[in-house]
């Protein structure tokens, strides 16, 4: 559906209007041809330079730090130029990447729609030598290589497979490290089930398979978005031996056909109490004790558990299934806009927004640098896996963790070396979102 | 010359609402026509033409079921909200004499619009839930020992849902048409011996059938299309052609969710030129 109103028609007009004024601007002050401070453009007043870029705006979308006023403010006042955000779901974010490119400059979103993003053309490649501390970032991303974990063999979209672009202006990924990536990350998770101890009787969680487990029929739920969804239940039905996939995170026609089946069976069953679609929707399904055992978010365990209800983030031993957010540039940027840009990249990765994400539960890039910004006691308890040395308030002052609290599933090794499937988009994606339709329908 | 000015007026009063038509009614629904012919290559739609987004819906058993259930949701929601609507409207129209209490009360009727239609939803949770309002009365009442577990996220919670938020739409054009029976004429049959059944089947029934049938035609518009109270009050586990639709959207499959729609659009105007075959709305006009 090209959804043309009125309304976008004129945005956008405006907007390539606003970035051919601005380039032919940047054009004519020579800045744009060659980096700052070389011979061919040797630096100019420091006056000059702030000025041109205190009248830039960087319109930003995105499910991730977007969401999130206090990280705009602080790097408004950190970098001198304004930034516009607007906080979408992740079926929307990709939409609007996708079919709107006049409407954003920064694209905050996940790895794994870049599948569908990124042949779309919209967005340009980071330059990676521009990106002063890129060598820094946790080579899960930008190697593959974890110690040795066995995240280094997780199924899916795993980010390292579409990190990085085979040249400038490709929209086909390359299998090697290049100067070209797609996105920079900025916070990933550990993702698992969460559940209600109190509700759940002696039983302990401890694999993806107990989901399926007849003593919770009717208790459980799982999400309701097909390519994150899917993934949940590849896991719980790998786990009770209910079939085999030759790649979870690349099902085939017929892989997908099967596990419908199974699903199916198990809501006609009544297995399932539920599906949710929104943080909000698991969070309440939770809390209000209508389902004890469901696939969740870290952040929406941490919310139940704000409201006063013991709920618990299990570690399993299949391992977790993970995702990556990260920020890329849209093909609009040019000139002193896409040097903006890099300010705004660069920044993302200084420590302070690695520092805030982290006070919630979120893995930053470059764990030592969030670590500057971080008190002992915070780093020990998130990323170390250490008894909390006093209570963890979330940098909304809202107490997460009680002093002597752990955090499930440990340190930040142990739950991110423990991944084995990542958010994925998967070629038979047509295929599934009709299979899953019939699941809902069934 | 003003004779030809005296017949194009009407049309040139009648141009801007044409616009206005054609730019965001005709418009839109030729684009979704374009669009459910093109082709889908796994993340964006191409321009082109096919009919396999067609043939998908016919084929697939799922589509059938889906309408059945969406079908299911419209009677349902209808039946309820006519059995509750027509007495109400009744009762508003007949019973109260002063005007101003009339007024009042049919404004009463409006209050569930005052908040958002997902609040209204969600607040049904806590009434309907595992460890909501009815069944802990109900079990600290030990008149159960389990709680119901079909008072939420089942076919009930949804009709339950639709009926909460569409009543009104078919309280207001029924009280519309009882207001405007003429009073003489049930003096009249009352003069004559009528029974008060016989007044309400003879008189009342076939002169408020307009309102019945315009406030059925917002119903089945309205219930047709849903997907968020669907959604919520069924916990995800039922389906509608809506939901089906905004499934396919939310994975960038345009051509087929606009299929859906056209096909949607034309089985919704079959069902609302059937109730215009049965009822002669324009009497109320």
């Amino acid at each position: 559906m090209a959804k043309l109103s009125r309304r976008q028609l004129i945005r956008t007009g405006l907007a390539a209007g606003a970035a051919v004024a601005v380039t032919r601007c940047a054009n004519n002050t020579n800045q744009a041809q060659a980096p700052s401070g070389t011979p061919n453009n040797p630096a100019t007043g420091p006056e000059v330079n702030t000025n041109q870029v205190k009248d830039v705006t960087l319109r930003m979308i995105g499910t991730g730090v977007s969401q999130i006023n206090e990280i705009r403010d602080k790097a408004q006042e950190d970098l001198g130029f304004k930034i516009d955000v607007r906080a979408l779901s992740t079926e929307e974010n990709n939409q609007i990447a996708i079919t709107q490119p006049g409407q954003y400059d920064l694209f905050d979103g996940e790895y794994f729609s870049l599948p569908l993003v990124v042949p779309s053309g919209n967005l340009q490649a980071i330059d990676v030598s521009r990106i002063k501390e890129f060598d820094k970032i946790v080579p899960i991303f930008t190697q593959n290589k974890f110690d040795g974990a066995r995240v280094e063999q997780a199924q899916g979209t795993y980010p390292y497979r579409v990190m990085y672009l085979r040249e400038q202006g490709s929209k086909e990924f390359a299998t090697e490290p290049t100067n070209w990536a797609t996105l920079i990350p900025f916070q990933y998770n550990a993702d698992t089930l969460g559940y209600r101890p109190d509700l759940i009787g002696s039983t302990k969680i401890e694999s993806w398979a107990q989901l399926f487990d007849p003593q919770f029929r009717g208790k459980t739920s799982i999400l309701d978005i097909p390519s994150i969804g899917i993934m949940d239940a590849a896991m719980v039905v790998e786990a009770a031996g209910l079939m085999k996939f030759g790649d979870k995170g690349n099902m085939t026609k017929q892989e997908i056909d099967q596990i419908t089946d199974i699903l199916k069976e198990q809501k006609r069953n009544g297995q399932f109490r539920a599906f949710w679609k929104t943080f909000d929707e698991s969070v309440n399904l939770m809390a209000s004790g209508e389902v004890v055992l469901q696939s969740m978010w870290s952040p929406a365990v941490t919310a139940v558990k704000a409201r006063g209800i013991d709920c618990i983030y299990a570690p399993l031993k299949e391992g977790y299934r993970a995702w990556g957010g990260g920020v890329g540039l849209s093909k609009n940027l040019s000139g002193i806009q896409l040097d903006a840009a890099y300010e705004y990249l660069n920044w993302m990765l200084e420590g302070w927004m690695g520092a805030f994400l982290g006070r919630q539960g979120y893995y930053s890039a470059i764990p030592e640098n969030a670590r500057k910004y971080m008190t002992p006691a915070e780093w020990d308890f998130w990323y170390e896996g250490k008894p909390a040395a006093e209570d963890m308030v979330d940098p909304f002052g809202k107490t997460l963790e009680k002093k002597g609290a752990v955090r499930d599933g440990g340190s930040f090794k142990e739950r991110m070396g423990n991944v084995v499937v990542w958010n994925s988009t998967m070629d038979e994606q047509v295929h599934l979102v009709k299979k899953w339709n019939e699941f809902i329908a069934s | 010359m003003y004779k030809s000015w005296k017949t194009v007026q009407p049309y040139i009063l009648a141009l801007p609402q044409t616009l206005v038509f054609l730019l965001f009614l005709i418009f839109p629904i030729l684009m979704i026509l374009l669009v459910s012919f093109w082709e889908f290559n796994g993340y964006t739609m191409v321009p082109g033409f096919t009919l396999s987004n067609y043939t998908d819906i016919f084929t697939s058993d799922v589509y059938l079921r889906t309408y059945l259930n969406t079908f299911k949701y419209v009677i349902l929601v209808w039946f309820f909200c006519l059995a509750i609507a027509f007495p109400v409207a009744y009762f508003l129209a007949f019973h109260i004499q002063n005007q101003k209490l009339q007024i009042i009360l049919f404004l009463i009727c409006t209050v569930p619009f005052w908040t958002s239609n997902i609040i209204r939803m969600i607040s049904w949770i806590p009434v309907l839930g595992k460890e909501g309002l009815i069944n802990s009365t109900l079990m600290s009442l030990n008149l159960i020992q389990q709680p119901i577990e079909w008072l939420l996220y089942s076919d009930f919670a949804v009709v339950l849902g639709m009926v909460h938020l569409f009543n009104f739409f078919m309280i207001a054009p029924i009280f519309n048409s009882l207001m405007r029976i003429d009073r003489n004429l049930i003096t009249a049959a009352e003069d004559m011996g009528a029974s008060g059944w016989q007044i309400l089947r003879e008189i009342i029934l076939p002169l408020a059938a307009p309102g019945i049938a315009i406030g059925s035609i917002f119903i089945v518009t309205l219930v047709m299309g849903e997907f968020v109270t669907v959604r919520l009050m069924g916990g995800g586990q039922s389906a509608s052609v809506g939901k089906l639709i905004q499934t396919q959207i939310g994975s960038l499959q345009y051509p087929l969710a606009a299929a859906n729609a056209v096909v949607l659009l034309i089985v919704t105007l079959i069902l609302v030129s059937g109730i215009l075959r049965v009822v002669d709305i324009r009497k109320e006009l």
